[in-house]
């Protein structure tokens, strides 16, 4: 484990990932042009894809021969792009479409999307970190326009005339002056042309875009509404059972006596076990439940650590002492106004409201399984390992699935339906209870993080050292200009399974951050806008930080009871800023967020409906771990693993919200999945702060609601 | 037993009495009524039963015989959209629209009740079902105008 999260210093606490070793099962080119059929088709290999340190961690075999997405117009003029990338409710089926459709002069609705299927799409490492929009938009939008060059230059051979007075227009390329024109569909008959992408192909250009950088709306939108879209929980094979795991009451607890002869008598169950593994199946899931009631276990507890002990055990087991720097020391002994705080964060858990589902069939000793997951090439490899068969032998779908949010990069219900219909011989579902996805899944790192910071006489930031215990290393490094600073990530034990969540530990690490900035200003009773601009080069996040300041009205005065605060930071490409507006009642001490303006700077927009949705999603989401959310445990028991006691946010929870979006068409465009979710904590502890003076150091900030002294 | 489903019946088993969410789902193959949480704290399961809304989840089968029972499904009239799912689909509310059945049946049977809803008494009745990807400000948005349209 160790190890292998040296390999990966960017994001630690992608712990998921590092459960089990990763492998790539490549479409080569080889096997891409055996494949392909004929048509016209352009494609990306892994290395046009990724710059930078992940590429090599993440697959096998030559990047240079790896197909990582590809476009492909068949001969009766269809559009087909197929990509491993997954939908999981940010909308990137549709921004997708828009990019490629753009390009290829037609409409969104001509183009059809193949995504997360093992056998249909190639390779992809999983959809995650915000990766989808910088890395495949703008490698696909040069994907879709080498296609519209190839059908182009066969229309020009077609013609026998030059290809730059050709244009195209809804699938037809037009001859310059005899009125003749050609289809998609007769440009691509007869033919087996694929090349990869050209990168110097001419793309429309983001001022030109009309179907690209518009509000185009979701892909399949009526499926939804009228509940006809078909997740993985609603997936039904012919003769299919549903499948039921049992499970310990605690964590890490080992199965000790079992007794399931009153289950086996029940008409069309059967009861299934592999060592600690037990489960049944049934005809129907109301059976299914009662059959695995009737089960009687004995489990040994093991005795591990609780919520009360939580931050001292991490401290108490970490696999690294802090280092400290003795220019930090020097520095910090010698400034003039000095803060020194440490944080507290929480587990908390996703939660999508489709818990993970999986469905499995064998047939002929091939399997196949869908499952919601942000890893269909994962689940793949988690299959290989457990049932010992070759990748080939295998197919994993996922079809648009109930959300993930960081949480469904594993493939457990998956493997679990596999297991069960193995054994029984049929296909079999397993869907968790949402009781199940709270014990069961991975929470989102909790956090221990010791932070000092000293300005000088002259409001100088001169000194900045930073520890995080656990919750990971991204968004660890302080924007802020400072001489002296050293920052680290320090691992250690965790009492509960844990693993990637939004934006990562950039929201545990920018609370504190922001947190500490806040304090060293009023240390100094200076404006804490003012401080932060004084201390920040970084011209793009200044500018976000200024325009929501201004938009929120950073300056205006405030009602009495009321306080404002506010935060800033950047993950992976997106630069944000939030505003909180709060107020605390004076008598009842309650809390009340008022309103939330979050700037938003992300590179070139390709739908900003989506967009803004996928930004304000965010906000509102970092709203329950900002107040109240977190995992309660005792001695590997779960104490809320339930929405009625593990509060998330709900519409009497959402404030007045603001979004602004500050568009740059000339950088790439962000993914905004992730870094607006950085602002919401420390923005809200600051404002609570400006209205009472206390400082709350740990997330949750008012679990009761109230602000407690 | 037979039971009501959006202007059909339909014969059930109810031998291991099954919840309602779960008839509707394996039984009459109406999957568009999600399961969230099975404790009545989501919403991700309400269906109508004679216009109320109410979770199936924790609504026995058996409990529902002689009601007039609505799911999303039922929603549709001879190809035709209801307004308040016209209203949603406009508003391209959702992210992974998971939640939708759920908030659009709660919406329905709130605009039947009271047409004219203030925002305070759509956020009161909503507030039972989570929208995990928090599209709430859009669904709010998608109320307004199916009210709007109403009114
Ligand atoms: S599943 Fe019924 S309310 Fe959540
Ligand atoms: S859109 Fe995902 S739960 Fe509502």
């Amino acid at each position: 484990m160790k190890k292998q999260l040296d390999e990966n210093p960017i994001f630690p606490e992608q712990y998921e990932l590092f459960e089990k070793k990763l492998a790539g099962g490549p479409i080569t080119r080889r096997s891409f042009f055996k494949r392909m059929g004929a048509g016209i088709a352009s494609y990306i290999v892994v290395s046009d894809l990724l710059a930078g340190p992940f590429a090599e961690s993440f697959s096998e075999g030559e990047d240079e021969d790896t197909i990582a997405a590809w476009i492909h117009v068949n001969e009766a003029g269809k559009i087909t792009c197929y990509t491993g990338k997954v939908e999981v409710g940010q909308n990137i089926r549709t921004s997708l479409a828009q990019v490629v459709a753009e390009e290829l002069f037609v409409q969104v609705e001509d183009i059809h999307f193949i995504m997360g299927d093992t056998l249909l799409t190639p390779y992809d490492r999983g959809t995650f970190g915000s990766l989808t929009t910088p890395q495949m938009a703008p490698k696909l939008r040069k994907a879709a326009a080498s296609v519209r060059e190839l059908l182009i230059a066969t229309a020009a051979k077609e013609w026998n005339i030059g290809s730059t007075s050709l244009q195209m227009e809804q699938g037809i390329v037009f001859h310059p002056t005899n009125g003749e024109k050609l289809s998609y569909a007769q440009l691509a008959n007869g033919k087996k042309l694929a090349q990869r992408v050209n990168k110097e192909v001419h793309v429309v250009p983001v001022e030109e875009w009309k179907i690209a950088g518009t509000s185009v709306p979701k892909v399949n939108g009526k499926s939804y509404i009228t509940g006809r879209h078909v997740y993985v929980s609603d997936l039904v094979l012919p003769d299919m059972q549903y499948g039921k795991v049992l499970r310990p009451p605690y964590l890490n607890a080992k199965l000790k006596t079992l007794d399931t002869s009153e289950a086996e008598k029940v008409k069309g169950v059967k009861v299934v076990q592999e060592g600690d593994f037990v489960g049944v199946t049934a005809p129907d899931s109301t059976t299914a439940k009662m059959a695995l009631a009737m089960i009687s276990a004995e489990w040994e507890r093991k005795q591990q650590p609780s919520r009360k002990q939580l931050f001292s055990h991490l401290k108490e087991n970490a696999n690294n002492q802090p280092d400290k720097k003795p220019n930090v020391e020097e520095a910090f002994a010698k400034g003039a106004k000095k803060v020194t705080s440490s944080f507290h964060v929480d587990y908390i858990a996703h939660s999508p409201l489709e818990p993970r589902a999986g469905v499995a069939e064998w047939n002929k000793g091939e399997l196949n399984v869908w499952t919601g997951t942000q890893r269909p090439f994962g689940v793949q490899e988690e299959l290989e390992r457990e049932f010992g068969i070759a990748k080939e032998k295998i197919r994993v779908r996922m079809p648009d699935t109930g959300s993930g949010y960081g949480g469904k990069h594993t493939g457990e219900a998956g493997v679990e339906a596999a297991k069960l219909a193995r054994a029984i011989g049929k296909p079999v579902k397993v869907n968790w209870t949402r009781e199940e996805e709270f014990m069961w899944a991975y929470c989102r790192p909790a956090g221990l993080i010791e932070v000092r910071g000293a300005v000088d006489n002259n409001g100088k930031l001169v000194a900045w050292e930073m520890f995080n215990y656990n919750s990971g290393g991204a968004g660890l490094e302080s924007p802020y200009d400072v001489p002296a600073k050293h920052q680290q990530f320090i691992s250690s034990d965790t009492p509960l399974r844990q693993g990637s969540y939004r934006a990562l530990a950039s929201t545990a690490n920018v609370f504190a951050i922001e947190s500490v900035m806040n304090d060293l200003a009023l240390e100094q009773g200076k404006d804490p806008m003012k401080f932060r601009m004084e201390h920040l080069s970084d011209e793009r996040l200044k500018r976000v930080l200024k325009e929501t300041a201004s938009k929120f009205g950073w300056e205006e005065e405030k009602r009495p009871n009321r306080g404002f605060g506010l935060a800033c930071g950047f993950v992976k490409g997106g630069y944000v800023a939030t505003c909180a507006e709060v107020h605390v009642d004076p008598d009842t001490k309650e809390l009340k967020v008022l309103r939330l303006v979050t700037g938003f700077e992300c590179g070139a927009i390709i739908n900003p409906r989506h967009l803004k949705s996928q930004v304000l999603g965010c906000v509102l989401q970092g709203l329950g771990g900002a107040l109240f959310e977190a995992i309660d445990f005792d001695n590997g028991q779960i104490l809320n693993p339930a929405f009625s006691s593990y509060r998330v946010p709900r519409f009497k929870d959402i404030p007045e919200t603001e979004v602004l979006l500050v568009n740059r068409p000339d950088l790439p465009p962000a993914g905004a999945g992730e870094a607006p979710i950085i602002g919401v904590a420390p923005a809200i502890r600051n404002a609570i702060q400006d209205v009472t003076g206390e400082r709350i150091n740990s997330l949750p900030l008012v679990p009761s609601g109230k602000i407690m002294t | 037993m037979k039971i009501n489903v959006n202007g059909k019946s339909h014969t059930i088993k109810v031998s291991a009495n099954p919840t309602l969410l779960e008839v509707l789902r394996e039984q009459l193959e109406l999957t568009g009524t999600k399961y969230g949480c099975g404790e009545a704290a989501c919403g991700a399961c309400k269906v109508m039963l004679d216009g109320t809304p109410v979770p199936a989840c924790i609504t026995p089968a058996v409990s529902a015989q002689g009601k007039e029972i609505t799911t999303i499904e039922g929603l549709e009239k001879d190809g035709k959209l209801h307004p308040v799912q016209e209203a949603f689909l406009e508003e391209d509310v959702f992210q992974c629209a998971y939640c939708a059945s759920g908030m659009i049946v709660s919406a329905v049977a709130l605009l039947e009740r009271n047409a004219n809803p203030s925002r305070d008494q759509i956020i009161e009745a909503m507030n039972g079902n989570i929208c995990r990807c928090c599209t709430y400000p859009q669904i709010m948005e998608a109320i307004d105008k199916a009210k709007s349209r109403k009114a």
